[in-house]
């Protein structure tokens, strides 16, 4: 949170109109659905040099299908995947936007709803005890949404549908001090081995540092949610970044777990500040087809999409 | 590593002809289960619906929900197919075998311990779907022809008829081999290394 030097600007405050609303429930539906066919160009990039690498031939071979895949989804506008995933929102907050929170929620959420039931999409949300399916991909708390403020006049909505098979592959623990950084490089390294084939390697592993617990796992969610490569700003991060990827690629994992040195397509860090007692690190992985998809929303004009 | 074309009901001997590393091509029929129509069949004990069963004999099961339309004359259209983690639904694998003679599960993941056992004791295989794939799948299913427990939608029990589905790998097969554990007994040896290295 970098808002010490903040100083508060209000010479281009953009307080919406009630169309905005519907722009964003409109671009939600679209963002949902184009986000399932439409794989990031970072992330095709990295398939195509992950394939390139692979010496293994049978990991090369399923590397290769997998770029099949996103080729086939591109003409024949289908999923990549058929699993819709939780839908997942980061919202970025310019501090001249003014706005009606709940309103903004709610739009995201009837987007979401209206991509589900107009598409038809798969809905996997459930209520969690009773196990029923709400067959609108949005519930209680769903979608998840997260906020985070900058500054400016422009709201953007980053959308990340979250697979399962790659949730259910998450971690946290909280390390002691003494465990240092080789212990958090140690964890890292045991969290990938366990999730074996499970998150559907190559995956983009996502780490958070320090904070809470809840803080941590969070990050980690946010790491996961960068696109492929793109580095920490803190030098520090940024070697545990380069160091992590280094060592899980030698594990031998590889691609869909069946052997090879594609395991990870890129390891991202978020790092938030602790207490002295505290070493928390948390693992949130994102399956191979790493989507995502933005829209840019400005003072009384057409979002902008982009990825 | 030999490749084999397919298509069920499979016998045991067609199954014991296959070996971890292989690779498969199928058409025909496949059935789609998964976490809540297993938990109602063996956890809440409720028998599948009576034309079914006959259906299971030989029969190749895929681990999946698919993505659907519902069309006005009741039957269903492909929006995308794919397929799911396996271990959740392990503990399901003798059932399947033993009681209903399904004989290969496609998944992804792999599966545990005893899913891998009952595959040797009752002769059956674990193929490899490449996950995350469906837009691919999707193009090798021709129908879907049944539907069956429609109230648990989307984890319903489907009838798929397929055509060059795959690629498919033999990943854990009837004699014990398993390429996931090769794999991870590697990994194991090379994370030994890497953490003592940390040191
Ligand atoms: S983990 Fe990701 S790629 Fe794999 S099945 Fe789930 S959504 Fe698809």
């Amino acid at each position: 949170m970098a808002v010490i030097d903040y100083k508060a600007n209000y010479t281009n405050v953009w307080e919406v109109d009630d169309n905005f609303y519907q722009y964003v429930e409109d671009t939600c539906k679209t963002l949902y659905i184009e986000s399932l066919k439409d794989l990031p160009p970072d992330v095709r990039r990295a398939l195509e040099r992950a394939h390139e690498r692979e010496e293994l031939e049978s990991g090369k071979e399923i590397l290769s299908t997998l770029i099949k895949t996103v080729s086939t989804a591109d003409d024949q506008k289908l999923l990549i995947c058929q699993d819709t995933g939780i839908p997942v929102y980061f919202l970025k907050i310019g501090s001249q936007v003014r706005f009606d929170g709940i309103r903004l929620q709610q739009a995201i959420k009837k987007g979401t709803e209206r991509a589900t039931l107009e598409h038809p999409l798969r809905s996997s949300i459930v209520n969690t005890l009773t196990r029923k399916n709400h067959g609108t991909s949005t519930g209680n708390q769903v979608p998840v949404l997260h906020y985070e403020f900058v500054e400016g006049n422009e709201i953007e909505i980053l959308i990340v549908p979250k697979g399962s098979g790659s949730e259910n592959m998450s971690y946290l623990k909280m390390l002691t001090p003494a465990a240092g950084i080789e212990g958090i490089k140690k964890y890292v390294l045991e969290c990938v081995f366990e999730s074996g084939a499970n998150p559907c390697p190559p995956t983009i592993v996502g780490i958070g540092l320090g904070g809470t617990a809840d803080k941590c796992a969070a990050l980690a969610k946010k790491a996961a949610a960068r696109e492929v490569g793109s580095p920490n700003p803190d030098p520090d991060v940024r070697k545990l970044e380069e160091e992590l990827y280094i060592l899980i690629n030698k594990m031998g994992l590889g691609a869909q777990g069946l052997g090879g040195s594609t395991t990870a397509l890129a390891v991202h860090i978020e790092a938030a500040d602790t207490h002295m007692t505290c070493n928390p690190v948390a693992v949130n992985m994102m399956c191979w087809p790493a989507r995502r998809m933005r829209a840019t929303f400005k003072s009384n004009q057409e979002p902008i999409i982009s990825y | 590593m030999a490749h084999y074309r397919l298509k069920a009901p499979l016998s045991d001997e067609d199954i014991l002809r296959l070996h971890a590393g292989d690779t498969v091509t199928l058409d025909g029929i496949i059935f789609g289960i998964r976490d809540a129509n297993l938990i109602r069949l063996f956890d809440k004990k409720v028998e599948l619906p009576a034309d079914l069963i006959p259906q299971l004999k030989g029969s190749i099961g895929i681990h999946t929900a698919p993505g659907v339309r519902k069309l006005h004359d009741g039957t269903y259209e492909k929006i995308s197919i794919g397929t799911t983690t396996s271990y959740r639904m392990d503990r399901f694998t003798k059932g399947l075998l033993k009681d209903y003679g399904m004989k290969v599960i496609i998944g992804k993941g792999g599966l545990l311990e005893d899913g891998s056992q009952a595959l040797v004791d009752f002769k059956g295989c674990y193929f490899t779907i490449i996950g995350g794939s469906a837009a691919l799948e999707t193009t090798q299913v021709e129908a879907i022809e049944d539907v069956w427990w429609e109230d648990l939608m989307p984890e319903a029990i489907w009838k798929f008829r397929v055509k060059d589905f795959g690629p498919l790998i033999v990943s854990i097969d009837a004699h014990g081999g398993n390429k996931y554990k090769d794999v991870k007994k590697v990994a194991k040896d090379n994370l030994d290394k890497l953490l003592e290295s940390l040191n």
